[in-house]
């Protein structure tokens, strides 16, 4: 005898389709045109704030950069529809998402430009700092949520990782562990159809990324991920699911990568630029300004405005972050530890004394 | 005061550190219903809770990486691997987070954890259940790697070890969890990190070890006393921050000195310890600072363990040829 156990399946959702028309019913939050206007500023603003940095790399005035530009609805989505005591946990492209948590373009600025203070986030506390080993904060983010269960609190953490990110143990083993103690965790994977060089269809045979998820016994869904308001509306749900108690869930967030890997990379290597200039036409950022332009609510000269805005904010952080002076060398030592072990304490002098030796600031 | 074996006395400070702190959680893989495969958090469940002592699915990197994630969150986890040969997917986890959470955030976020192990051979395990690769873990900056090697020092160190507001590897001995017995008092009492202990007291040689092997050193040290010579022996304890001032004192007093560790010998703690010795302790020596240790090979299977383990013999040998050095 054999019978069919088990079958699933994995939903697609988009509400604003890439000519900027409504292809389902406007979510209850949507209804508001300030909110989605809101949206708009800050997927506008990221990419404005990805432009400044890829250029300050080029002008050598900071470090390798991972350009975001065309995933803007993931990040915006994302973050705007987490609560402030929610815990997010990003991977490193997800400059978008850390600016709504409160992570300041100059704090952002100071990570890449390679000064810890940019993890030493002013506004959320309990936000972790980007991962850069690929997948190696998603058990972070079933440790967070277990705290969050284990305390009874409606809290939920969410976990940003590439489409690269789910070929890795470590995100299955998390996701194992978030589906069998029905964690309070989202997970969402930003499918930007490049893992540097190899593409989506290389990476994994599985015909989505979202059904992974089923075998960890939890839900996995789709949605465009260069549609802010479907992604803002399935990452709000499955958020009020998890701090209710209804456990994790996983959203693959379709895109594309429209940038270079980072700035060390060159993509022409890999795609060709008719595929790339095709994927432009699906980017987030022009069909939201369609949309709110053919609703009325945004004009030519809010364009403008918000346009100066935004380079009038970045040019204060960039200078805030060229003013920002060097950490002191023992300041290599000084948080190695809540205090430092007495072993420690002639290799702290010593670099101290070459400082000085050197006249360094 | 009741005796203790070295297995019970971590579960007798597991049980106080659940019982004087409420963030303090344990979990991993057959330590609830079962109390582990070594009995060491046997009863735990019972008396703490499923909310304190958790059974988990098999997967050991996902262990640490949670640690990570609850420590941030203010617990306290301890979580145990069965044995140190399944340690390997918790390192990118202890070296690429727990170790530089705090450095990498500026204190914003810390990583509060003790990462339990029971290490070594002898005591004809199957493959890959034998090994000694703490050195792996002393690498690394912003780990502690405590290693106890009695009853008192593993409930006390243990204590300190679960206080501590930084990340610890602490690797138990499992040659000798249930091989001796020590009387001591449930006090709470926790046991300096960061410091090596005189163990016993000499003048014409130093004896330097930690976990199981301090028994085939004291062992040794007996066996050179009765032809007259008082060896100083000295447990390590915590390899890192490595003490290196009290083993330099007494280096300085015997001028001879003999390192002996069951890991292999080449790239290990014991080669750190004698780098350092001759970097500031030069002048002191009268004789080549010796080493004992497994031999740089992959360690044998149950026939030959005995073969690989260094014995008492081979550590009397190593200090008789740094006593007559000339």
């Amino acid at each position: 005898m054999t019978k069919i156990v088990a079958t699933f399946e994995v939903s697609y959702t988009q509400i604003l389709n890439k000519s900027g028309k409504l292809t389902g019913p406007l979510p209850a939050f949507a209804q508001d045109p300030e909110k989605l206007i809101e949206l708009y500023r800050a997927m506008v603003l990221s990419r404005a704030f990805d432009a400044k940095a890829v250029s300050l790399h080029r002008t050598g005035r900071l470090g390798t950069f991972p350009s975001a530009v065309g995933q803007e609805a993931v990040c915006v989505g994302t973050a705007s529809a987490m609560q402030e005591t929610d815990v997010f946990l990003p991977s490193f492209r997800e400059h978008g998402a850390q600016l709504i948590r409160g992570v300041t373009l100059v704090e952002q600025l100071l990570y890449w430009g390679g000064d810890e203070r940019g993890s030493d986030f002013s506004g959320p506390k309990k936000d972790f700092p980007m991962a850069v080993p690929v997948g190696t904060h998603a058990p972070h983010a079933a440790g967070v949520a277990l705290a969050m269960k284990l305390r009874g609190e409606e809290r939920a953490a969410v976990c940003l990782m590439g489409d690269g990110a789910t070929s890795r143990g470590d995100v299955y083993e998390s996701w194992n562990m978030a589906g069998v103690w029905s964690l309070p965790v989202v997970y969402v994977i930003n499918n930007n159809q490049w893992a540097i060089s190899l593409p989506r269809s290389a990476q994994s045979a599985a015909e989505t990324l979202a059904q992974k998820a089923i075998a960890a016994g939890f839900p996995g869904e789709q949605v465009d991920g260069n549609d802010v308001i479907a992604v803002y509306d399935v990452v709000d749900k499955a958020l009020k699911k998890a701090r209710s108690g209804g456990g994790a869930h996983l959203i693959e967030a379709v895109t594309y990568r429209l940038s270079d890997h980072t700035t060390a990379d060159d993509a022409s290597r890999y795609r060709s630029d008719e595929e790339v200039s095709a994927r432009w036409s699906e980017e987030p950022i022009s069909r939201m300004r369609t949309y709110l332009t053919e609703s009325s609510a945004w004009k030519k000269e809010d364009e403008e405005s918000l346009l100066a805005e935004c380079a009038k904010t970045i040019e204060a952080a960039v200078e805030e972050y060229l003013a920002t002076k060097p950490l002191p060398p023992e300041s290599m030592f000084d948080y190695l530890y809540a205090e430092l072990p007495a072993a420690y304490a002639a290799q702290r002098a010593a670099a101290v004394a070459a400082s000085d030796e050197n006249g360094d600031d | 005061m009741t005796e203790h074996t070295l297995v019970g006395a971590v579960n007798l400070s597991l049980a106080k550190a659940l019982e004087e702190d409420e963030t303090v959680i344990l979990f991993g893989e057959d330590i609830g219903v079962d109390g582990g495969v070594f009995r060491a958090t046997d009863g735990l469940v019972d008396r703490f809770g499923k909310d304190r002592v958790l059974d988990t699915p098999l997967a050991e990197g996902v262990l640490a990486g949670m640690s990570v994630g609850l420590a941030a969150e203010g617990f306290r986890p301890v979580p145990e691997i069965q044995f140190m040969g399944f340690i390997y997917p918790a390192l990118e986890q202890m070296i690429s987070h727990a170790s530089r959470l705090r450095n990498r955030t500026r204190g914003r976020l810390t990583c509060p954890m003790v990462l339990r192990a029971p290490y070594g051979g002898g005591i004809h395990a199957p493959e890959h259940h034998s090994e000694s690769t703490e050195a792996m873990f002393a690498h690394i900056p912003g780990l502690r790697v405590v290693i106890p090697s009695s009853p008192r020092r593993a409930y006390g160190l243990l204590l300190s070890a679960i206080r501590d507001p930084d990340p610890v590897v602490f690797l138990e001995p499992k040659r000798i969890y249930r091989a001796v017995r020590e009387d001591f008092e449930d006090d709470g009492e926790g046991m300096p990190l960061d410091s090596c202990f005189i163990q016993r007291e000499g003048t014409d040689i130093t004896l330097v070890s930690w976990g199981a092997m301090m028994h085939e050193t004291l062992a040794a040290a007996d066996q050179l006393a009765e032809h007259g010579t008082r060896a100083e022996v000295i447990d390590v304890a915590t390899l890192r921050p490595l003490d290196m001032d009290t083993i330099l004192a007494s280096v300085e007093k015997t001028g001879r000195c003999v390192i002996v560790h069951e890991a292999v010998r080449s790239n290990g703690v014991g080669a750190e310890i004698a780098a350092r010795i001759g970097e500031d302790g030069l002048l002191s020596l009268l004789a080549p600072v010796g080493r004992v240790g497994g031999y740089d090979t992959i360690m044998p299977l149950a026939r030959l363990e005995g073969r690989y383990m260094p014995s008492t013999e081979r550590v009397v040998s190593a200090a008789r040829r740094a006593l007559e050095f000339e």
